[in-house]
C-alpha cells in the first residue's frame, strides 16, 4: 500500500518504522530536513521536506494514489487540516492525531464526519486505556481485551515458587478445571506457540486467553491475586495521567497525582476535584514515602522522562508495591527495564503504531473478514489478531481438526453472539463470529492467510 | 565493520556476474568460438565457486548495513569483480597479460573504454560482446542491479545505493530503494533496447548495433573498430551522438516523463547547464575546425559528436581530433572534467556539482562585498543544506589531490607531458582516450606494467567517486579498536 506520513517525531518513527517493516511504500513528509534525512537513512522510506498541509507538497508525494495518510505532528489543528487536504486530494483513508481532550468530547464525531477521517488516534488516551486494563488485575503482566471484553489475553509471568514452573501444558490442564488456552510462551526472547507437552519454567512470560470469569477462577486456583487497584499512586501530571486518573475515579478507585508544577497540579486540581493532588518532587524519595507509596496497591509512573519513570520505579518496587507501571517510550530502554525487574512497561508509541498497523492490515484484506483489532504481545513477538468474519470463505463451516494450519499460528478463541469458546477440533467457524488468532513470526491480513 | 555481511554481498555479487556471463558464453556458441567459450565457462565456475564460498562463509543473522560497510563492500566488489572479469581475456590468450586483461577489464566496468589491444579487429566476438557488456553492467552500477533482483528486506540498502551512485545527491524516485533500483534498470534496458533498433534499423550489422549500443549506454566507449565509429555512415553517428547525450542526462528525470511530469523536467536546472555546455562547445569547435573539412555539416557532425563523447565521457571518436588546434583540443580537455549529469552513467565531476561550486563562488564574493549578508543556495529549486555543499567542495579539494597524484605517478614514463595528463584525465574521469601518444588512433598499450596498474585504480577511483576505495583501504576501517 501507497501511505503518506506527515510528522517525523516520536510516534511518526515508530508508525514509520513498523509500516515499512510490513512491506508498505512509505513516503514522510516533514518541515524539518534533518528529521527528514535521518528517517530516510534509517528506514526504506522516502522523504519530503515540507509542509503536510501544502497542496504542492502533497502532490508531490503522490497524494492522488495514496491508499493511507496519517497526520502525526504536534498540532491536532493541522493534523486535521492537512488530512482535510489529503482526503479531498484523492487519499483514500486518513487518520489524524487528535490529542487535545477538548476535542475528544463529544465534538469527535462530528469533526470526523465532517473532515472526512477514518479514524482519530489520540495515544494519550490509549495508553491511558491500556493502563486502566492492567491494573484491573493486577497479578498479571498485561491484558489486552478483545470485542466487547468477552474474551481478554493476559501475559503472566511465571514468578518463583509459582505452581506453575516445572508443569506441562497437559499436567496444567488436568490440575486447573477453567476454560483457558496457554497460547504463547516467552523464553529468553523467543517467543514460540507451545504444544501440549511443552514444560514451563520459573520466569517464563505466557500467554493466556480466556473469558474475564474463568481468568478470575483460573487466578484464584492459582493463588494469585484477583482483586483490582483500588489505590493507586500516578507520578507526573501528563495528558495521559488525567484520562487514567479519570478512569480510575469513575471506577471508583481513590487516585493519588504527584507533580512538580504548580500550574499543572492546579489545573489537575479544577478538573478532577476528587482526586489528591500533591506538588512536590518524586526523585525525593521522602516525598514518595510520606504520601504512603508502601501502602498503595499500585504505583504509575508517567512523566515525560524514561530515565526518571525507571529509576522511581524501581524504588517502587523496593517498596513492596504489588503493582509497578512505568512508561518508557524508547523500546530500547523498555526491553532493558523489564531485564531489571520492572515487570509492566508500556510505550505509548508502540501502542499507537499497533492501532494503526491493524488498521493497515484491515485495509488489505480482500476475503470478507475483518481486522478489528491488533496486539503485538510478548514483546513483539507475536501477534493476537480478532477478525471478524462477514461472509463465506474457505474456513467457513470447516471443523477445525480437518484444516490444516501454518506452522506457529493458533486458533485461540471464537466469540459467537455474546458467548465466548475456546474451540475444540469440531468446533467451526460460522458466519458472524469474532475469531481471535494468534502468530509468531509470521505476517497475517486477512484470516484465509492461515490455512496452509 | 559487519565483516560477515560485507563478505555476503560481495559473494552474491560475484555469483551475479556467473549470471552476467551467460550472454557471452550464448554468443560464443552462435559464433562457435570454442577457445572464447572454453575460457568464459570456465570463468563463469570459479565465479560461482568463489561467491557460493564467500556466502556460505559469511552466512550471519545480524543483516545490517552501515554506511562503512556500503562502501567497503562497493569498493571491494568492483575489484574482485575485475579480477575475475579480466579471465577470460587472459585465459583465452586474447590479452596475453594478466595486468593488461585486468586494465582492460576495469576500463569496462569503469565505462572508460580505455584499451591496451592493438588489434581489436582479430578479438574473438564474444570476448568483445563481454568487453562492451561489462560497460552496461558497469555503467549503472552492479550492486544496484543485485539490489533489484534479490529478494528480501535487507535494512540499510540505501548505504549500498549511496556508494555506487555517481553524484553529489541521491534521491529516491519511489519509497523502497529496491524499487527504485528496479525502476531505473527498466529505463537503462527500454532506452538501449531503442538505440539498437535505430542503430539496425540503420543498416548497422546486429552485433554491432549491440556492441555499440551498450557501449553508448554505459557511456563506455568500447568499438569493435580500430577507427571506433568513423566508418559508418553519417545517420549512425547521428544516432549515436544523441543517444550518448541522452545518457549522460540525469535518469530521475525519464521517471519524470514516465510520469508525465514534463514540467519539472523542464525546471531541471542541471539540465539547462548541461544543454548550454554542449551546445556552446559544438558550436565553437565548429567554428575552429571548419577549414579542416569539406563541409559544414562533416565539421558540425564531427565536433558534435566529440563533444558529446567527451562530456559524457564515452570515448567513442569519428575523427582523430588529435589533429585538431589547440583551441578545440583545449575545449574537449576541459569537458573531460566537467563530465555528464549526475544520477546519469557518465563519469567526470559532474554539471551539479560544477553548477554548485560556481553558485558557491558567487556567495563568497557576495560575503565579501557585504559581510552581514545571509545567502542560502539553491539548486534544483530546494535550499541545499551546508552538509552537501560541504560535501562538494571537499569532493573538489580530494579529485584535485588524486588527480595530481596519478599523473606524478605516470611521469615516471618517458612520454611526452601531454600524453601523460591525458593519459590520466582520461582514465580518472572514465573518458578513454587522450591526446598525443594515448590519442583517438594509439592506445594505452606503451605503459608498463606499474602505469597500467595505476591507471586501473585511477578508473575505479573515478567510477566510485573516489571516497569508497579510499575508506576500503584505510587502516582505520579495518583497526579492530574504536575509532
Amino acid at each position: 500500500m501507497k501511505i503518506i506520513v506527515v510528522g517525523c517525531g516520536k510516534i511518526g518513527a515508530t508508525i514509520i518504522e513498523s509500516l515499512v517493516s510490513e512491506g508498505h511504500d512509505v513516503t514522510v513528509i516533514d518541515k524539518d530536513t534533518r528529521i527528514v534525512a535521518e528517517s530516510v537513512e534509517l528506514y526504506d522510506c522516502m522523504g519530503i521536506c515540507g509542509s503536510g498541509a501544502d497542496c504542492h507538497t502533497l502532490s508531490d508525494a503522490g497524494i492522488e494514489d495514496c491508499d493511507l495518510f496519517i497526520s502525526v505532528t504536534g498540532s491536532d489543528e493541522f493534523n486535521m487540516l492537512s488530512c482535510f487536504m489529503a482526503k479531498r486530494l484523492g487519499a483514500d483513508h486518513t487518520i489524524a492525531r487528535i490529542r487535545n481532550p477538548e476535542y475528544n468530547d463529544h465534538d469527535l464525531v462530528f469533526l470526523r464526519r465532517e473532515l472526512g477521517l477514518s479514524m482519530a488516534i489520540n495515544p494519550e488516551l490509549l495508553a491511558a486505556r491500556e493502563i486502566f486494563n492492567t491494573l484491573q488485575l493486577p497479578s498479571a503482566v498485561k491484558i489486552e481485551p478483545f470485542s466487547r471484553r468477552s474474551f481478554e489475553m493476559i501475559e503472566l509471568r511465571i514468578r518463583e515458587g509459582s505452581p506453575l514452573g516445572g508443569m506441562s501444558l497437559i499436567e496444567m490442564r488436568k490440575h486447573y478445571k477453567q476454560k483457558f488456552l496457554i497460547c504463547a510462551v516467552r523464553r529468553d526472547d523467543e517467543v514460540f506457540i507451545p504444544h501440549g507437552n511443552f514444560v514451563l519454567k520459573e520466569g517464563d512470560h505466557i500467554g493466556i486467553t480466556a473469558s474475564p470469569g474463568e481468568i478470575q477462577k483460573l487466578f484464584k486456583a492459582l493463588g494469585l491475586s484477583k482483586k483490582k487497584a483500588r489505590t493507586i499512586m500516578i507520578l507526573g501530571a501528563s495528558r495521559t495521567a488525567f484520562y487514567l486518573s479519570k478512569m480510575l475515579l469513575d471506577g471508583g478507585s481513590t487516585v493519588k497525582i504527584i507533580d512538580q508544577s504548580t500550574g499543572r497540579c492546579e489545573e489537575f486540581c479544577e478538573a478532577l476535584p476528587e482526586a489528591i493532588v500533591i506538588k512536590g518532587d518524586a526523585a525525593h524519595q521522602e516525598v514518595l514515602v510520606e504520601e504512603g507509596v508502601a501502602s498503595a496497591d499500585a504505583f504509575v509512573a508517567l512523566t515525560g522522562i524514561d530515565e526518571e519513570n525507571i529509576l522511581i520505579s524501581l524504588f517502587a518496587e523496593a517498596q513492596n508495591v504489588p503493582k509497578v507501571v512505568a512508561k518508557v517510550n524508547r523500546e530500547d530502554f523498555g526491553a532493558l527495564a523489564e531485564k531489571i525487574g520492572i515487570e509492566s512497561v508500556f510505550s505509548p508509541r508502540r501502542t499507537v503504531a499497533n492501532v494503526i498497523l491493524g488498521y493497515a492490515r484491515g485495509l488489505q484484506n480482500s476475503m470478507g473478514s475483518k481486522m478489528e483489532t491488533l496486539y503485538k504481545i510478548m514483546d513483539g513477538g507475536a501477534e493476537a489478531l480478532e477478525f471478524n468474519i462477514q461472509q463465506e470463505n474457505p474456513l467457513v463451516g470447516v471443523p477445525l481438526k480437518e484444516i490444516t494450519l501454518k506452522k506457529n499460528v493458533l486458533i485461540a478463541g471464537i466469540i459467537r453472539g455474546r458467548r465466548p469458546f475456546i474451540p475444540s477440533g469440531d468446533d467451526a467457524i460460522a458466519v458472524g463470529d469474532m475469531v481471535i488468532v494468534l502468530t509468531a513470526g509470521i505476517r497475517v491480513n486477512d484470516i484465509t492467510d492461515i490455512i496452509k | 565493520m559487519n565483516y560477515r555481511m560485507v563478505l555476503n554481498i560481495i559473494g552474491r555479487i560475484v555469483m551475479a556476474e556467473a549470471g552476467l556471463l551467460i550472454l557471452p558464453v550464448l554468443v560464443s556458441l552462435y559464433y562457435g568460438e570454442t577457445t572464447a567459450l572454453h575460457a568464459l565457462l570456465i570463468t563463469a565456475g570459479i565465479a560461482l565457486a568463489v561467491g557460493l564460498l564467500f556466502v556460505i562463509v559469511s552466512r550471519t543473522k545480524n543483516r545490517s548495513i552501515y554506511a562503512g560497510e556500503g562502501f567497503v563492500s562497493v569498493a571491494f566488489a568492483w575489484m574482485i569483480l575485475s579480477a575475475i572479469g579480466a579471465l577470460p581475456f587472459y585465459i583465452s590468450g586474447a590479452i596475453p597479460s594478466y595486468v593488461d586483461a585486468l586494465f582492460e577489464t576495469v576500463s569496462g566496468f569503469t565505462t572508460t573504454g580505455a584499451s591496451i589491444i592493438q588489434n581489436v579487429e582479430s578479438i574473438e566476438k564474444s570476448l568483445l560482446f563481454w568487453r562492451s557488456f561489462t560497460h552496461w553492467v558497469g555503467g549503472m552500477g552492479v550492486l544496484v542491479f543485485v539490489m533489484a533482483i534479490i529478494p528480501g528486506n535487507t535494512k540499510g540498502t540505501m548505504n549500498v545505493m549511496r556508494a555506487e551512485m555517481p553524484g553529489p545527491i541521491i534521491g529516491k524516485l519511489v519509497p523502497r530503494v529496491k524499487d527504485t533500483a528496479k525502476i531505473l534498470y527498466l529505463i537503462y534496458i527500454a532506452l538501449t533496447a531503442l538505440e539498437i533498433t535505430m542503430l539496425y534499423a540503420g543498416g548497422m550489422p546486429l552485433f554491432d548495433s549491440v556492441v555499440h549500443s551498450l557501449g553508448t549506454a554505459g557511456t563506455g566507449g568500447f568499438g569493435i573498430k580500430a577507427d571506433s565509429i568513423a566508418s559508418y555512415t553519417p545517420y549512425m553517428q547521428w544516432v549515436i551522438t544523441v543517444f550518448m547525450l541522452i545518457f549522460g542526462l540525469n535518469f530521475n528525470l525519464y521517471y519524470l516523463i514516465l510520469m508525465r511530469r514534463i514540467r519539472s523536467v523542464l525546471k531541471s536546472e542541471e539540465l539547462w547547464c548541461y544543454v548550454g555546455i554542449v551546445v556552446f562547445a559544438v558550436a565553437a569547435i565548429t567554428a575552429n575546425v571548419y577549414s579542416m573539412y569539406d563541409s559544414f555539416s562533416a565539421a558540425f557532425r564531427h565536433s558534435a559528436f566529440q563533444v558529446s563523447s567527451i562530456i559524457t565521457t564515452t570515448g567513442f571518436t569519428t575523427t582523430n581530433f588529435d589533429l585538431w588546434p589547440g583551441f578545440s583540443k583545449g575545449i574537449l580537455f576541459t569537458l573531460m572534467f566537467i563530465g555528464g549529469c549526475a544520477g546519469s552513467t557518465a563519469g567526470g565531476l559532474k554539471v551539479s556539482r560544477v553548477v554548485m561550486l560556481f553558485k558557491l563562488i558567487g556567495r563568497e564574493i557576495r560575503k565579501i562585498l557585504h559581510p552581514r549578508s545571509v545567502n542560502k543556495i539553491s539548486f534544483e529549486g530546494k535550499n541545499v543544506d551546508e552538509n552537501t555543499l560541504d560535501s562538494v567542495t571537499v569532493y573538489l579539494v580530494i579529485y584535485i589531490v588524486c588527480f595530481v597524484a596519478i599523473f606524478l605517478l605516470l611521469c615516471i614514463e618517458p612520454f611526452s607531458l601531454e600524453t601523460n595528463i591525458s593519459a590520466a584525465a582520461a582514465c580518472y574521469n572514465n573518458v578513454g582516450p587522450g591526446f598525443a601518444g594515448v590519442g583517438p588512433t594509439t592506445n594505452f598499450s606503451a605503459y608498463s606494467d606499474f602505469s597500467t596498474i595505476v591507471l586501473s585504480f585511477a578508473m575505479l577511483l573515478g567510477r566510485l567517486e573516489i571516497f569508497p576505495l579510499i575508506i576500503a583501504l584505510s587502516p582505520s576501517t579495518w583497526s579492530r579498536k574504536y575509532r
